[in-house]
């Protein structure tokens, strides 16, 4: 089995990377892989509580949750995180908040890194 | 030896997160070995528009008041960093050498330096990771 780090850097809304980089990070901690998922930039705003789920709307929270539950490792970077007024008691559960150094030492140490969107 | 991580830069510099986002992930490395046993080493190498973030006497704490990625890229090479930059890319964008950030303003002892594309091809071969910003 490998290790897998995958940098998400897109929003929740305004393309379907976010979709993608969950759906790849469940079907890879399904086969047993060990998976790093790190939130950065645009995508902490994934990492928020109080999503509502409208139908016009991309809604991954109950995908987000059920990572952690499949033993991936989900992260949102803090400063990213605190630039956009989220704070770590607005942070969904189950997923853990820290700076850039703790990914870097996750991506050094994976089989491979994949960077998803960006701005 | 530890492991290394190339950081490829391609945005061009402000209302771009990307670059920034490289090069404070990049400045995380120095720190990284907090976490594993081992120390993580950044290399950068902008290309295609990225190159433009090296370009000197940027101005956005006047224009858009934030720190300049000017400054981010002197204290990175004030830490030694290795960071390439494009020669075919400067190229394109008629950028002369004399237009590239100094290194030597910050008292750092290495500068950019300007490689061909070949060459950064072969550091994203050689190095651990890629990371593509």
């Amino acid at each position: 089995m490998a290790t897998l780090s995958i940098g998400l850097f897109s929003s929740l809304v305004g393309s379907m990377n976010s979709d993608f980089a969950l759906k790849l990070a469940e079907a890879a901690a399904n086969k047993g892989h060990t998976v790093n998922l790190w939130f950065s930039g645009n995508a902490t705003t994934l990492a928020r509580k109080g999503q509502k789920s409208f139908k016009d709307y991309s809604y991954l929270i109950e995908k987000i949750t059920a990572l952690p539950e499949k033993g991936v490792s989900v992260a949102v970077c803090e400063a990213c995180a605190a630039a956009r007024g989220i704070h770590k008691a607005e942070v969904i559960e189950g997923i853990t908040v820290h700076s850039m150094d703790w990914y870097v030492a996750k991506a050094a140490q994976s089989d491979r890194v994949l960077h998803i969107g960006g701005e | 030896m530890g492991k290394e991580i190339l950081f490829v830069v391609s945005r061009p510099p402000y209302k771009s997160e990307n670059p920034k986002l490289a090069i404070t992930h990049a400045m995380a490395c120095y720190v990284a070995d907090i976490h594993i046993d081992e120390e993580v080493e950044p290399i950068m190498a902008f290309v295609a528009d990225g190159v433009l973030n090296c370009i000197k006497n940027q101005r956005s704490e006047a224009f858009y008041g934030i720190i300049s990625t000017e400054q981010h890229i002197k204290n990175q090479l004030a830490s030694d960093m290795k960071m390439f930059v494009c020669k075919e890319d400067l190229q394109r964008l008629e950028i002369k050498e004399e237009r590239l950030i100094d290194g030597k303003d910050m008292g750092a002892e290495v500068d950019l330096e300007m490689v061909g594309f070949e060459e950064i091809l072969k550091e994203m071969e050689r190095c651990d990771q890629v990371m593509f910003f």
